[in-house]
């Protein structure tokens, strides 16, 4: 085996280190993505024991109006986020009211199936407002890409991952500190026991159905800068943001996040060290493995349930 | 029981004769083929519906043992050249063995968690069909599949095919109807209504439903044989996470634990895109919104709501 010399091996190890250093860059920015549609996702499985399959349906209408609002009417930054979480926070309000609540005996089974038929309906009426054409929108602020030790990170990476750390410890303030934020955790805890202290039970559904699709709205602005969005954009979204609520227990905030960071992290080092092609198999590998070794996920104790 | 027993012999005769009917006065060879489809079809509704309706265990993936038939015989007749009535058993072998090993650890899990294992399991493998491309052709397909013989009797025309398939159907509705009547099937329902309490009367219910498993892969693995000697061209998106649970829509739309459910939701499942061309840009919504209809006001399935209004109505008359 040949040696290689000092100096080139130095050259080498900076490279790599480089290299790594980029692919955590993006790990962490899809990461911050992955953990916004889990948070949603296990927001609304905490008050309602609901696994929405059509989530991902509403990241894909959140960049679609998006596209429309920022991209086309040119409107400002701040009104089009704020149009667009509102736009798909109804949309998910309509669906709990039509569908869900008509549910007579909510078995998993049939829940399964009736959030599906709603995936495959919203992106029915996603192809029909947008067509089956690919949008892009610029970036939401045109500064130059940051150098961090001569791995670039650019600006909606930085865009993202504010909006995330600003979402989050929103949602954590108003489980903690407000009086509806401690009526729907106490709702999650137990329907029967909020009930008898007096809170609406039937309300705290519904705004956890808002607050959700508004997450997974969130979630729909901030990737549609760097990714093309179109309306079948959302099954794999929706999949790997369930993956990571999995990953790090379902039903946890905390979980969410360590998940999403996990699950984007680590499908960037495989993307950069194993191979591209299999990109999305690497959410799946893990949702497998921590089902086998631990099903409650990181977070939670190892004997949580599992059914 | 004997009554029972004359009731599903006449069934069967009937069905059978229907089958024969069907293949010698339908002309159209349109009709033919959605016909052959819904044979298809419906070993894959059959199969799950033994897991689900009868064990009580979902699945999420079950696309993946469809297309490990297809790809499988695809793989084995193309490159090393086997006779296709070799590639059938060898295709089946392995749609078993896998679901042998993956079934052990995932079976222990229940309710979503088993959904969700099942789902990444599916995926796995759809992502493997699509990028093992020096194997299975990659995203843009498997081409050049051979066409069936037996001797001097060709499967290329539609009509023969037909048969086939229909003739396969029947066998596995017997095979799975002495299944449910006997020990093993009462076994299953036990575990359908209470794991615990199955296993405390000695039923050893984790072999069973391994063995459940491992039979519903063999049926799903047998569809995917006959769909890709059908078409001769198969690609990754037929076997997609879609296709799990449009196979798990048509055994709860037709009705779960009902061998004629699967049959049901099959041909439902397989005329409505069809019926649903005519609605072109509006399918995909139309389709969404059939399946929340049908699932809000019939949860139980077409078979079982329907019997119920009726059972209703009857009772209104008692009055």
């Amino acid at each position: 085996m040949e040696l290689i010399p000092w100096p080139e091996l130095h050259a080498m190890d900076q490279s790599i280190m480089q290299e790594i250093l980029q692919y955590l860059f993006s790990g962490i920015t899809n990461g911050a993505i992955y953990a916004v549609i889990a948070i949603g996702f296990s927001m609304l499985y905490n008050s309602t024991d609901l696994i929405n399959f059509a989530h991902g349906e509403f990241v894909m209408l959140g960049s679609l109006c998006m596209v429309t609002f920022f991209g086309s009417m040119h409107l400002p930054l701040v009104p089009a986020i704020i149009l667009t979480i509102i736009c798909v926070a109804i949309a998910g309000l309509v669906f709990e009211r039509l569908a869900i609540r008509s549910v007579k005996h909510p078995e998993p089974i049939v829940l399964i199936i009736i959030t599906v038929g709603a995936s495959i309906f919203l992106r029915g009426l996603g192809m029909i407002i947008w067509g089956k054409d690919a949008y892009s929108i610029p970036s939401f602020s045109s500064h130059p890409p940051l150098d961090i030790a001569g791995a670039k990170l650019l600006s909606q990476s930085i865009w993202i991952i504010v909006i995330f750390l600003v979402a989050s410890v929103g949602l954590q303030l108003f489980y903690k500190k407000t009086l509806t934020g401690k009526a729907m955790e106490a709702n999650a805890i137990s329907k029967r026991a909020a009930w008898i202290v007096g809170i609406p039970s039937k309300l705290m559904v519904m705004l956890a159905f808002g607050l959700s699709t508004a997450m997974g709205g969130l979630a729909g602005v901030i990737i549609a800068p760097i990714t093309m969005s179109s309306y079948d954009m959302g099954t794999m979204l929706g999949l790997k943001g369930f993956c990571a609520a999995m990953l790090g227990g379902l039903g946890s905030l905390w979980g969410a996040l360590i998940g999403g960071f996990l699950l984007g992290i680590l499908e960037a080092l495989g993307v950069g060290f194993v191979s591209s092609g299999l990109k999305d198999a690497t959410a799946f590998v893990l949702l497998l493995f921590i089902l086998y070794v631990r099903p409650g996920g990181i977070i939670s104790s190892a004997d949580a349930n599992r059914f | 029981m004997n009554n029972h027993q004359t009731r599903n012999r006449i069934c069967y005769a009937v069905f059978s004769l229907l089958i024969i009917l069907a293949g010698y006065t339908i002309e159209n060879p349109y009709y033919i083929q959605v016909l052959t489809f819904i044979g298809i079809n419906t070993l894959l509704a059959l199969g799950l519906n033994m897991l689900m309706g009868y064990a009580g265990q979902i699945s999420l993936g079950h696309a993946a043992f469809f297309g490990i038939g297809a790809y499988g015989t695809a793989i084995l007749t193309v490159h090393y050249n086997l006779s296709p009535w070799l590639a059938l058993p060898a295709a089946i072998a392995a749609a078993m063995i896998v679901a042998y090993i993956v079934g052990i650890p995932t079976l222990k899990l229940s309710g979503y968690y088993l959904g969700m294992g099942t789902l990444g399991f599916g995926m796995i493998v759809n992502i493997l069909f699509r990028e093992w491309s020096s194997v299975t052709g990659g995203a843009s397909g498997f081409i050049g599949i051979p066409t069936l013989e037996l001797g001097p009797v060709s499967f290329s025309s539609g009509r023969n095919y037909f048969f086939l398939v229909w003739g396969f159907v029947l066998t596995s509705f017997i095979i799975c109807q002495r299944i449910i009547d006997s020990r093993i099937g009462r076994a299953l329902r036990a575990i359908h209504d209470g794991e615990k309490a199955a296993s405390a009367v000695g039923v050893d219910t984790r072999k069973l439903k391994l063995q459940v498993f491992v039979l519903s892969a063999a049926f799903s693995a047998l569809a995917g044989f006959l769909y890709a000697h059908l078409v001769f061209f198969i690609s990754p998106g037929t076997f997609s996470f879609i296709a799990s649970i449009r196979m798990v829509t048509m055994v709860v739309i037709g009705g779960m634990a009902s061998i004629w459910g699967s049959l049901l939701g099959a041909s439902l499942l397989t005329l409505l895109p069809e019926w649903l061309h005519a609605f072109s840009e509006f399918e995909m919504v139309v389709y969404g919104l059939i399946l929340m209809i049908v699932m809000i006001f019939l949860p139980r399935g077409l078979t079982r709501g329907l019997l119920d209004i009726y059972e209703r109505a009857n009772k209104k008359n008692d009055h």
